[in-house]
């Protein structure tokens, strides 16, 4: 009953400063259950920084992060974070190029993450199944024998997105997904995260403003480490700061 | 979807006819030495049997190292102090069965004590007497010492030339330690002067035979088992770790216990390895521990390909059995050889041997690509 | 004892004044009495001419314990032979009409001579030579007699040099103790204030025991013990840290080239401790050249090395750096294999051409010898001139690269590879250069090395351990971190040493970096944030 009304990520005055810079001033932010969330923001503003933050690889200097209202993610380790059911996809895809596709889908399987359970690990016809999905929905299905290492970088992109469904995250933060990517790729990708919303919370972080219009979603715009405005990205648009400071240059 | 399992079926009979090659020629040694007369061409001198026995216990050290260099991209310039506390614990357990046959016929302390003018053994010599204590400890000592040592090492997430140089003053230091005499284990000169083990005289022909066997049998069995880890799933995740070890990290799996855990492994058999190699050679000494000990064992894992587990195996054999013919022949150019080693197989063969002959028949093993050296890392990355 | 040489000297006083009408001068008086009958009333006379502090005396005595002192047998007139001729031993006027065969020798017995060497001894401490003089009051510090007390006075009251003035007063304090006056005693005590000498520290504990009646004098002694505590630790901390920074000199000499390379090109280069041996094995060369070519120029033998070793160790650097390891690059541990192989073959090499034995390069006298700083610290000159050489290397090298345009590109390529090829800069080239820079430093410092280390192929093994750890605990590529780090650790080796043995102490500093690397990981000076990311 709690999880219902309790959102899915809260930060609340996050401040990470590295040297001196503040990468992160006193940021406050609400993601609720099953929401796509888009961040926008110039270069610098932070959107790495905050994914760095909830995913536990900076520790923030001051503030909160809360994961369903109760998980301190401030406290917590990168894999606790993840086997709560955070997932995290790289601005630069990052896959195991020496493993193969298949592989790097069964890695990511939720599955326990424990050392006796790994070494003894059978994949199961469910568990297959399940991989050969994501397969499908990724396109993948033809290359799955194939060393990562050999793909597109279009496909790289979709082979990590498929490892974050294989993890069956409850929240998924998404870095600047369709860069370098083709306008047909970039619709493609729309069109899984898309999918992949719904029934699960996902965080956007995106420079291609057509891309977030395709998306269709409500943005955030952060700048110099703190929220400038939210909503609508019609509204985001025409807010005279925003326009000032990233959209109107 | 059908071809990773193909892949390991068809890697997995390529393993299997390495290792009924590898049976066969490890059959062959004693059969040589004991059938034909040894006037006969095909006798193979005593010599030979303990030479290849201590060749083996390299192999295995070799192995150890692959385990986590191949596969988990952890390069330890450190694996001698690992294979070298092996060696010490069943050294200690040697000495101690020398009993009161030593120089100055002291039923209990070991010469080297008497001569240091100790009156009673240190507590750390005891239950040495005890073979099956022994041996544990030649596993358990070196275990945990990676344990400790990894466990701090990895937690703090000290990855590539940081940790190469770390584990390298990891044994530096041990050396310098086990060169004093106040530790308690010979200083200088080690322990040496082995009279039986378990009863069985060491100069005894029987004697070397069956250490030699044990040897082969340890590494076959050592080879066995890291074959069934690196193919498990386990396998890949260390082999995960190794290409992009944040990735694992938000993919929910602790690397800092995977590292560990294939790190007390492999420091285990190194131990293993060296408790084997100690009773055939007669003597361990502090110099096991040196650096250049160390890293020459890691030239002979690239020599073989790393990454494949049989390649570390031929790869000491060849190194070693290279070295045991040229420093008898010319004993001053082995230093160039090695040397030339190291430069020519890092810069033209990332793959060694292994990678050398697969080449040829155009089918990469797993593990590391066909041409490090030219292929960047970096891919179109969007920073 | 005492007594029996009171007695003598008693009888020798009533003999000199009753047998010889007195003289105006006293010294002729005791002269005179030199050649009396009997070892004893000679002992007496030198006893009294060593008391009256002449150093007209000394001369006299010398001669005497030489044998070369001869009386007359007619009437007991003395002279000093000289070869063929002789002098008379007051006025020094050489006697004209000298026959020896007029003349006995002035005989000794053991006795004598051994009174001789003592009056000698104190009498040194009015010769005209001030070293003469420090050595005797030296002398008279280590034999403490309370005799010697009123010559001691004479000695200061006549003493110019501060030097030997020093010493004078710190023996006769340290005699002073030994008096049956109290107040000679506390004096005694008060003097020995400003000591920082374990022997004093023995003399004054002494005084503090039981053994001294007066309450007042056992505290005041206790008191300076303490305080004498306090300033021998304060000496040996002084020591242990001008010790500890001459090791950390050397360890930073060893270390700034490894961190420049590591820094720019993430390569760690395992021939690096063979660079240095090549530097000190060109020293040698060099040293050899002169001594065939141009002996004039012995003292500036390591001058000439510098350059030398710099081009021969750089040269070789660029080479190794464009035939092998640039095809490594991306490939750290590869690299780090690679170049063990290198530093193989190098060892190998030199042990071919100059033999595997140690050789020896001569320290040139600017360069040798000791200096005392203060209460028993003793530097050596070449500790000091490598201190000095380390640092004006390190600020060269600041200000190599803050100044200069490959400084520049220098930091450009550490800080973001990519970018500064990018923008035009030849990164090949750089490291190239950067390659050629840090083996140059290395065999810079293996000249420093050939002045306090066996030069052999060996040389550069010993250091290459100690210089990762440097390197690693100051952090990569920042030349203050090689800085701080080097003499840190330098320094606590030596703080350790004493407590632990060199060998300990060696294995603690390398546990404790291992261990402080788990706190920081990239070292004391870590880049930080997104430049940290690659």
């Amino acid at each position: 009953m709690t999880e219902r009304t309790q959102p899915i990520l809260y930060l609340d005055g996050v401040t990470v400063s590295f040297d001196g810079f503040r990468a992160l001033n006193e940021l406050s932010l609400v993601v609720e259950p099953g929401e796509l969330r888009t961040i926008i923001g110039p270069n610098g503003a932070g959107k790495t920084t905050m994914m760095d933050v909830v995913t536990g690889k900076t520790r923030p200097d001051r503030g909160r992060v809360l994961f369903k209202g109760v998980h301190d993610l401030t406290r917590l380790e990168e894999a606790e974070i993840a086997n709560l059911g955070i997932g995290r996809k790289f601005q630069k895809p990052t896959v195991f190029d020496h493993l193969t596709v298949f592989e790097n889908l069964e890695l990511a399987l939720k599955a326990d993450r424990g050392l006796i359970a790994t070494l003894c690990f059978r994949l199961s016809g469910e568990a297959r199944d399940r991989i050969d999905e994501v397969l499908d929905l990724t396109g993948l299905a033809a290359r799955a024998g194939e060393r990562a290492g050999a793909l597109s970088h279009g496909q790289r992109q979709w082979l990590e997105i498929g490892m974050l469904l294989m993890q069956d995250p409850e929240l998924l933060l998404v870095d600047e997904p369709v860069a370098g990517m083709t306008d047909y790729e970039t619709e493609q990708t729309a069109a899984l995260l898309r999918r992949i919303a719904g029934d699960r919370s996902v965080i956007v972080v995106e420079h291609d403003m057509e891309f977030v219009r395709a998306l269709a979603t409500r943005v955030t715009v952060l700048h110099e480490g703190s929220v400038l405005a939210e909503g609508s990205i019609d509204h985001v648009q025409n807010d005279p700061r925003v326009i000032e400071v990233y959209l109107g240059r | 979807m059908a071809s990773p399992l193909l892949r390991a079926l068809g890697s997995s009979a390529s393993g299997r006819i390495a290792l009924v090659s590898f049976a066969v020629v490890i059959a062959a040694v004693p059969l040589f030495n004991l059938l034909p007369p040894s006037g006969s061409a095909l006798h193979l001198p005593d010599f030979y049997i303990n030479v290849v026995g201590k060749w083996l216990c390299l192999a295995m050290l070799a192995l150890a190292i692959d385990l986590i260099w191949g596969y988990c991209g952890i390069l330890s310039l450190g694996h001698g102090a690992f294979f070298a506390l092996g060696g010490y614990a069943m050294g200690m357990y040697l000495m101690r069965s020398i009993g009161d046959r030593g120089v100055y016929r002291d039923p209990v302390l070991p010469d080297f004590m008497v001569f240091l003018n100790w009156k009673e053994l240190p507590w750390y010599w005891y239950g040495f007497d005890h073979f099956p204590f022994a041996f544990a400890m030649a596993l358990l000592v070196p275990g945990a010492l990676a344990f400790l040592f990894g466990w701090f090492a990895f937690r703090s997430r000290i990855t590539g030339v940081y940790f190469s140089i770390i584990s390298q003053a990891m044994t530096f230091a041990l050396m310098l330690a086990f060169f004093r005499n106040e530790m308690g284990f010979g200083g200088n000169n080690g322990l040496t002067d082995f009279k039986d083990i378990l009863g069985f005289p060491l100069a005894a022909k029987s004697t070397r035979i069956a250490l030699y066997l044990a040897s082969a049998l340890a590494l076959g069995g050592a080879y066995l088992m890291c074959r069934w880890i690196v193919r498990s799933k386990l396998g890949r995740v260390l082999v995960a770790i190794r290409d992009a070890e944040s990735r694992v990290r938000f993919l929910g799996y602790s690397v800092t216990a995977y590292k560990l855990f294939a790190f007390t492994v492999s420091a285990m058999l190194a131990g293993l390895a060296g408790a084997l190699y100690i009773p055939q050679v007669g003597i361990i000494n502090p110099s096991e521990f040196s650096p250049a000990a160390s890293i020459e064992a890691v030239i002979w894992v690239a020599v073989g390909g790393r990454g494949t587990l049989y390649g570390a195996i031929i790869g000491a054999l060849a190194v070693n059995g290279a070295k045991t013919w040229l420093t008898s022949s010319a004993a001053e150019l082995w230093p160039y050889l090695l040397g030339l080693l190291f430069i020519v197989v890092t810069l033209f063969l990332p793959r060694g041997l292994v990678g050398l002959a697969s080449l040829v028949a155009r089918r990469p093993p797993a593990g590391v690509p066909v041409l490090a050296g030219i292929l960047k890392p970096e891919r179109g990355g969007s920073d | 004892m005492r007594l029996v040489r009171g007695v003598l000297v008693l009888c020798a006083f009533l003999l000199g004044f009753g047998v010889r009408a007195t003289n105006a001068d006293p010294f002729a008086d005791a002269v005179a009495a030199l050649g009396a009958d009997g070892f004893a009333a000679r002992a007496a006379a030198v006893e009294r001419l060593a008391d009256l502090g002449d150093p007209r005396a000394v001369p006299v005595l010398r001669a005497m314990s030489e044998g070369q002192l001869l009386v007359r047998k007619a009437d007991g007139a003395l002279a000093i032979q000289d070869g063929t001729r002789a002098y008379d031993p007051v006025t020094n006027q050489t006697l004209v009409s000298f026959n020896p065969d007029d003349y006995e020798t002035v005989r000794l017995n053991n006795r004598l001579r051994s009174t001789l060497r003592g009056a000698l001894g104190r009498l040194v401490l009015f010769s005209p030579d001030p070293r003469e003089r420090l050595e005797a009051a030296i002398g008279v510090f280590k034999t403490r007699s309370v005799e010697n007390l009123p010559l001691l006075r004479k000695a200061i009251a006549a003493e110019t040099d501060a030097e030997v003035l020093a010493q004078l007063r710190l023996s006769l304090a340290a005699t002073q103790l030994l008096s049956d006056d109290r107040a000679e005693r506390l004096a005694g005590i008060a003097g020995l204030a400003g000591a920082a000498d374990v022997e004093v520290r023995a003399m004054l504990l002494q005084l503090a025991a039981d053994g001294e009646p007066d309450a007042e004098v056992r505290r005041r002694a206790a008191d300076a013990v303490a305080a004498l505590d306090r300033r021998l630790a304060t000496l040996r901390l002084v020591q242990n840290l001008i010790q500890g920074l001459s090791l950390g000199a050397v360890l930073l000499l060893a270390a700034m080239g490894l961190t420049i390379t590591f820094g720019v090109m993430g390569v760690i280069n395992m021939a690096y401790g063979e660079m240095v041996m090549i530097g000190a094995y060109a020293t040698f060369v060099v040293q050899q050249l002169v001594r065939e070519y141009a002996l004039g120029l012995t003292e500036l033998t390591p001058i000439l090395a510098i350059p030398t070793a710099f081009v021969v160790a750089g040269a070789l650097g660029i080479a190794l750096e464009r035939s092998v390891i640039r095809h490594l690059y991306g490939r750290p541990l590869e690299t780090l294999l690679m170049t063990w192989g290198v530093s193989m073959i190098l060892q190998q090499a030199v042990r071919s051409i100059f033999g595997a034995t140690n050789r020896e390069v001569a320290s040139p006298s600017w360069m040798s010898g000791a200096i005392e700083i203060a209460g028993g610290i003793t530097v050596t000159q070449n500790r000091i001139w490598i201190i000095l050489f380390s640092l004006a290397v390190l600020a060269a090298v600041i200000l190599a690269t803050r100044l200069t345009r490959f400084g520049l590109y220098m930091r450009a390529v550490t800080q973001n590879r990519g970018m500064a090829s990018a923008m035009g800069i030849r990164t090949g080239r750089i490291d190239a250069l950067t390659f050629g820079l840090g083996s140059g430093i290395a065999g810079m410092a293996g000249v420093a090395l050939s002045q306090i280390d066996n030069v052999s192929p060996n040389l550069g093994q010993a250091y290459i351990v100690d210089s990762f750890m440097v390197v690693v605990f100051g952090g990569v590529g920042n030349l203050y971190g090689t800085l701080l780090g080097a003499m840190s650790l330098g320094v606590i080796n030596k703080f350790l040493e004493p407590y632990a043995g060199a060998v300990l102490g060696k294995i603690l500093v390398l546990v404790a970096v291992i261990l402080f690397i788990q706190r920081r990981p990239r070292g004391l000076f870590a880049l930080k944030g997104r430049a940290a990311e690659v």
